[in-house]
């Protein structure tokens, strides 16, 4: 049984196995189920996931105060322009991530990732590691399960609520979560998916949580989008053989340690950042006086 | 890891939050099965957070879902005003500040199609997680796991043992136990959640103690 992360790769390593093998074990001995049990299960989870990251690509979702109306719509046919940046594949990413941030907040069906205001990273980095590598059912239900222990260990040690740890115990861990799945399911090993997920810690450290009128959508939903692209940034680092100086478990600590220095105004209270500029506090007051 | 990875990928939840939608949800929802007798009217009294956010958010929507039947990943939960109107039940949203109360705490007050009132207040705790601290005047910790029995009895010697004997007779265990009174002597509330499913017999046979006033069975939480 593991606690940390250093636990999860050692009995990883100790029976020669991916952390995926590590993680489903636990968790049939935890419920008392089988494998069969546990998949069928990560399949609705899964399920629940795609619709979500669809469900706002052709159109636009109706929000409380419309902030992020028709994101995810505006980047997937951006995303088809043969104009970008970032390439399609990695704009089609951020369209998912903005679908599932859509549909939450327009009152629709999400898998929390491991929150509702981040729900759209796992699924966006998941999808779209699986598109590439044109990966097997078994692939994605394996990304699953890593990104899953990794967050579990996260939700125990640490935190994983924004009115705790500001955005990066959110979006931040939802990265860390998802890049670490990448990296199990591009071919790499326990060890890089560890270094994978303290890059997209380190990536994020200290970032705040301010959401505009306290709704779940602005800056929510571009945090998921690019947090999607810190999950994928970061699984790059690892695959390229880059090797973070401070182990998982410490940059976790760190994490949290930072979230309970931040003051009370940037975690989730609307007191604080873009929340708090003129405009922030302009909309907050145009939405709930009409 | 003593954590389900279906904590951290979950709960599968109608958005936008899983304190003030799901976890509202879920507070109505099991009210709803506490008071488990026909009802036209709710009164959801807002406490601290909920009082604050509760447009924003949809915990006003959430909660007449749950009020209605509907369980927090329920499709249906954005447009639950219409589906009141249909079913004729009405409800209203009123401030309320709640001494020590958990910062998302909603009372909610049922009223009865056979007249009366039914009183149930919870919390909700993050990531879609209840409690429900007080049943009808009744203090409780009760945070809607496992199935439960929800006895009304009269405090006398010895009832107790009759009660949980019923339980032994069909091979149930008790998980946890609690009881409250509300003085010596006079009607006391007992909530026992147990690890497999009540059957309905067990209410059948309960009620015909003569001093057990009522007998609820949630099986669905």
């Amino acid at each position: 049984m593991y606690t940390t992360t250093a636990e999860l790769w050692a009995e990883a390593q100790k029976k020669e196995v991916p952390l995926s093998q590590i993680v489903l074990e636990s968790e049939m001995k935890l419920t008392g189920t089988s494998q069969e049990v546990v998949y069928d299960r990560l399949r609705v989870t899964f399920a629940v996931m795609k619709k979500a990251a669809e469900n706002a690509l052709e159109h636009p979702l109706h929000t409380v105060g419309s902030l992020i109306e028709g994101v995810a719509q505006t980047q997937y046919q951006y995303s088809q322009s043969g104009k970008t940046l970032c390439g399609p594949m990695l704009n089609l990413m951020m369209a998912r991530a903005f679908s599932c941030s859509e549909t939450n907040a327009a009152m629709g069906r999400i898998c929390a990732a491991p929150t509702a205001g981040a729900s759209g990273i796992v699924p966006a980095v998941i999808l779209t590691v699986a598109d590439h590598l044109q990966a097997t059912e078994e692939t994605v239900l394996r990304g699953l399960l890593v990104s899953s222990g990794i967050g579990a260990v996260i939700t125990r040690n640490a935190t994983v609520s924004g009115a705790e740890g500001g955005c990066q115990a959110e979006c931040g861990v939802a990265a860390a979560m998802a890049s670490a799945a990448a990296v199990e399911m591009s071919g790499g090993n326990g060890e890089q998916a560890m270094h994978a997920a303290a890059f997209a810690l380190v990536n994020i450290m200290g970032l705040i949580c301010d959401p505009i009128a306290g709704l779940v959508q602005m800056p929510c939903a571009q945090r998921n989008a690019s947090q999607a692209m810190n999950a994928m940034l970061s699984a790059d680092f690892a695959l390229a053989g880059q090797k973070c100086p401070i182990p998982l478990d410490e940059v976790i600590d760190a994490m949290y340690k930072t979230g309970k220095m931040l003051p009370m105004q940037l975690r989730e209270t609307a007191l604080g950042g873009i929340a708090a500029t003129p405009t922030g506090k302009r909309l907050a007051t145009q939405i709930f006086t009409t | 890891m003593n954590l389900s990875i279906f904590d951290v990928l979950g709960p599968i939840m109608i958005g936008p939050s899983s304190s003030h939608t799901a976890g509202a949800a879920r507070l109505a929802y099991i009210a709803r099965q506490i008071v488990s007798a026909p009802y036209h009217h709710v009164d959801f009294y807002l406490h601290g957070s909920f009082a604050q956010t509760y447009r924003g958010h949809g915990t006003d929507k959430a909660l007449v879902a749950g009020a209605l039947g509907m369980r927090e990943d329920d499709e249906r939960l954005a447009s639950s005003f219409e589906m009141a109107e249909d079913a004729k039940l009405t409800y209203q949203f009123l401030p309320i500040e709640l001494e020590n109360a958990h910062e998302n705490t909603v009372k909610m007050v049922f009223h009865l199609d056979a007249g009366g009132t039914s009183v149930v207040i919870g919390s909700s705790l993050g990531g879609a997680r209840i409690l429900i601290s007080e049943i009808d005047g009744f203090p409780t910790e009760y945070n809607a796991t496992s199935p439960t029995l929800l006895i009304t009895q009269q405090d006398t010697r010895g009832i107790i043992s009759k009660i949980t004997s019923v339980l032994a007779a069909i091979e149930i265990n008790i998980g946890v136990m609690k009881l409250s009174r509300k003085d010596r002597g006079s009607i006391a509330s007992c909530i026992i959640e147990t690890d497999e499913p009540i059957p309905d017999e067990v209410g059948e046979i309960l009620c015909r103690i003569p001093q057990i006033h009522r007998v609820r069975i949630i099986n669905t939480y």
